[in-house]
Parts: structure tokens; sequence; C-alpha cells
């Protein structure tokens, strides 16, 4: 169905109509601190139910769409086992060169017809603003999985979640962001959230692929602390956070940009030897060479508990939109499985 | 010249809208924004370039038998925020109306960042861009959040 625009505004009212108000995630200014903390403290309960050690089936009845317009392993997986762990289902769009979208179908179309299949949507897409416009578009809640260079804010979610296991707070830390600041979305996502909790930020990265200026003017306007420089390794000694990112070859419509930059950043065990002992490295992954595998068996490799706990995170972020409560005796409620 | 002389380039019109002041050159994207073609049948008179004590130069649209709208008036707020604009009724001024900058403008333009989802003209939903703020004039895209590049929005006219 394509709908002629004159009359769009009227069908989304309609569409509208009768549905309670629905808010999704579509950047972290949808979310309050305080309902961070809340979301934080629910996926900290449901961590046995993400392990597989006990069966609360929260979400049974409930199916999330999971549309994903771009490829994806971690987000996509980890949304779909969140819904299964607790006891939900899982309808997923399937590879795009198979599905409508080939065909020309908008994306207000295709939200139309999954909005109708299901309670909640977890989407990713390669243009920014999808996530809002699917929101507008929409009677259920999207979950932004990532729009183009826009937001991931369940990735912030996750790594919010990480960082607080590590330090017991989110307050007051001193964060190193480094690699893709340009079109890193995770690190766009991030950064506003770590200012809203009083965290300094230093943004490292090549020239190139420098933070975008509005974001960091946003940042500053909401009283953020911020060294931007090139110079990663010397910025670690004081960090409590140092979170790499990949440089994105498919982001780059130039191939000698990309060469320009490509391997900037190589972290090795051997750079450690001066950092603080409770310091942590975080990625969202998948990683290239950023990353030396020497890192991993060091004590400050978080990025696989990170990328595990995008489950649970996922889970305490679909009850929350879904509007259903985490039991506080999480144990008492749950059965074996 | 003076203001009265400048006018004159053009007979008045007995009944329709005059919009003076507009920023030189830019009066054909102003009849572009009130969608004003050459389908158009009532009379349009253009002038352009003409000295202007206030602004150096600058454009007239003259519209007989037509009253715009507030509401079509608002759409030049990007491109002619100053403008003056007056109902003529009689070959006499029945009404000054001013161009209002609202806090969204909606379905004028067309988001300047040409990876936002609105890119796709197809998509039914109507573009949508905030004003942030006012002075500094800044406009964000609804969708993609982008900050505009003023110069550049107004080739972008729906």
């Amino acid at each position: 169905m394509f709908v002629d625009k004159d009359n769009v505004h009227e069908i989304v009212a309609l569409v509208k109509v009768g549905g309670t108000t629905v808010s999704g995630l579509i950047t972290m200014d949808d979310l309050t601190n305080e309902e961070i903390l809340e979301i934080l403290d629910d996926a900290e309960r449901l961590l046995p139910v993400a392990k597989g050690e006990l069966y609360l089936p929260l979400l049974q009845g409930r199916i999330l769409g999971n549309l994903f317009f771009e490829p994806s392993t971690r987000t996509r997986m980890s949304f779909e086992t969140a819904m299964k762990r607790l006891g939900g289902d899982v309808v997923n769009l399937g590879d795009v060169k198979t599905s409508s979208v080939v065909k020309g179908e908008t994306l207000f179309d295709t939200i139309q017809m999954v909005d109708g299949y299901t309670d909640i949507i977890a989407m990713r897409h390669p243009r920014q603003g999808a996530a809002q416009y699917a929101q507008d578009s929409a009677r259920v809640p999207i979950l932004n999985g990532g729009d183009g260079a826009g937001h991931h804010p369940t990735q912030t979610m996750l790594d919010l979640f990480t960082i607080k296991q590590a330090h017991g707070k989110l307050e007051g830390l001193k964060v190193v962001l480094a690699g893709d600041l340009r079109y890193g979305r995770t690190v766009h996502s991030l950064s506003h959230a770590l200012t809203r909790f009083g965290c300094e930020l230093i943004f490292a990265s090549p020239e190139l692929l420098r933070m975008p200026a509005e974001i960091v003017s946003d940042l500053q306007a909401h009283g953020a602390t911020i060294t931007e420089t090139e110079d990663l390794y010397s910025m670690m000694n004081d960090a409590d956070v140092v979170y790499m990112t990949r440089i994105q070859k498919e982001r780059f419509s130039d191939e000698d940009e990309y060469a320009k930059v490509a391997g900037a950043y190589k972290l090795h065990a051997n750079h450690l030897s001066d950092v603080k002992a409770g310091m942590i490295i975080m990625h969202p992954l998948p990683r290239v060479d950023e990353i030396h595998p020497s890192v991993d068996a060091t004590r400050h490799a978080r990025y696989f508990e990170q990328a595990f706990n995008g489950v649970v995170a996922r889970m305490a972020l679909l009850c929350k939109l879904l509007g259903v409560k985490v039991p506080t005796d999480v144990k008492k409620a749950g059965g074996a499985l | 010249m003076s203001n009265e002389h400048s006018m004159r380039r053009v007979t008045a019109i007995r009944n329709g809208t005059v919009i003076d002041h507009i920023p030189q050159g830019h009066a054909l994207t102003v009849l572009d924004m009130l969608g004003i073609d050459d389908k158009t049948s009532v009379p349009v008179s253009l002038v352009m370039n003409v000295p202007s004590k206030k602004m150096g130069s600058k454009d007239i649209i003259k519209v007989e038998d037509r009253e715009l709208t507030q509401a079509e008036l608002d759409r030049l707020a990007l491109v002619a925020p100053d403008a003056h604009v007056a109902i003529i009724r009689a070959y006499t001024v029945a009404e000054k109306m001013t161009i209002n900058l609202g806090d969204e403008i909606v379905d004028v333009v067309q988001c300047t960042y040409s990876n936002c989802i609105t890119s796709n003209l197809r998509e039914p939903l109507p573009h949508r861009l905030k004003v942030v703020s006012r002075d500094p004039l800044e406009i964000r895209c609804h969708y993609c959040g982008r900050p505009q590049d003023l110069d550049e929005l107004v080739n972008n006219v729906l």
C-alpha cells in the first residue's frame, strides 16, 4: 500500500487513535537519568534469567518484530535472545534483499505492516532519522538499534550497565572514547549519556574522524568537560574507561580516505603497564585490529562481557517499554528451567 | 531612488497581495515557495534588484486577485523573514501582515542531510524541521536531528 501524502496525516492520526501514549527509545533523550538507573537495576536482577539459570516468562504472549535493514550480529541476536529468555516470541524481517524493501516499499508501509503483527519493534536502518520516522508511523514502541550515523541507545544502555558493573557507579568517571567518533553512532549516544552523569570525556581520534562539531557543542551546552586529541595512549593512564571503536570501512565512499585512517590505533597489552588497576577496556564489536588479542587476557578487557550484557540490558528495556514490571525478587518469581 | 518610485515600476493593483522587502535575488524562490508557477492564471508582477534605502537592493512581488493566507506567508520565513506584506482591496491597503517563523517548519523545505530518511521522497510523512534557536537561527531536522545549512536549505524547497 502506498499512502497518498495528502492523506497521511489523517492515516497516522487514525492508527494512533485508541492506542496508549507510545514512547519508544529513539535517542537517550527519551529516558531520564532516574529511568536509566531503574532500567539498569532491573537488568541486574534479570541476570540469572539472561544466563539461563532461571525461567521467568514475563513477556509470554508478546511478539518482537526484528527489522534490521542493514547487517547486525550482536544487536539482532541479543534482542532475539532477550525476548526468548523472557518467554516472548520474535518475527524477523529476514534478508532485506528478499523482502518487500527491494521492491521499493517505503519504510512507512513496512512499519504499518509490522506494527500490526507485533507488540514492539527493534530496528536498524542505514538512514539517519529512520527510527524517529518509524516511531511517528507506528502504534507500538520502536527500539532504535542504530540509524545511519545517528543514535544507538540500546547499545548505550548495555555500555552503561557494563560501566556500572565495573565501577559501581556512573557519576564522575573519566572516559576515553577512541577511534571513529565521526560515524560511530555508539559513541554519539554514549557521550550524551555520560555527560548527563557528569563524566569527563576524552575524544581520541584521527582528525578526519573527530566527533561532529554539533555533538561537541551540544555536549558542552549540557556542561560536559571535553578534551579532543589524536593521542590515545597518553590519555589512558588516568582513565576509568577506554572505549575503543572500529574504523568503519562501510561508512567511507572514498577508499583513499579510509586508507588514511585505517589502523590509526592498535591497542596492545604493552600499552597497559601504567593504567589504573580498575580501568576497563570496552568495544561495541566487531573489532578489526584496534584491540590486539594480547589485551583479551588482561583484567582490563570487558568487551566480551559487554556483548553478553546486550541481552540483559535489552531484556530490561523490553520490559520497560512494554510496561511489564520486573519483580523485586526475581528468584522467588522465577522457576527452574 | 525612493521607495515610492520603485513601487511604480509596476502599476498599482486593484485587489491582491503585495510582498515588499524581499531580499534581493530571492523573488523567484518566494514564487516557488508560494506555488506560483506557469499554471497560475492570475496576473503576477515581479520586480527584482530594486534600490532600497533599508536593504540596498530588494525584490517585490505583486499577486493580483489573490489574498495570501497567513499559513502561506509563514512558508516564506526562511527566505524573507522581514518582508512587508499588504493585502490590497480597491487599490488601498486593507490589511498589513507579518511573516512568522514558527517552532516547526512543516512540508516547506527538505532536510539538507543527504542520508536523512526523508531524502527518499516517496516516504509519505511530512518533512519536519524544528527551530531550536532564533538568535542565531538554528534549525534541525525532526527525524535525523542534523543542524541545517541555512544557505543550502533555501534551495531545498519542496
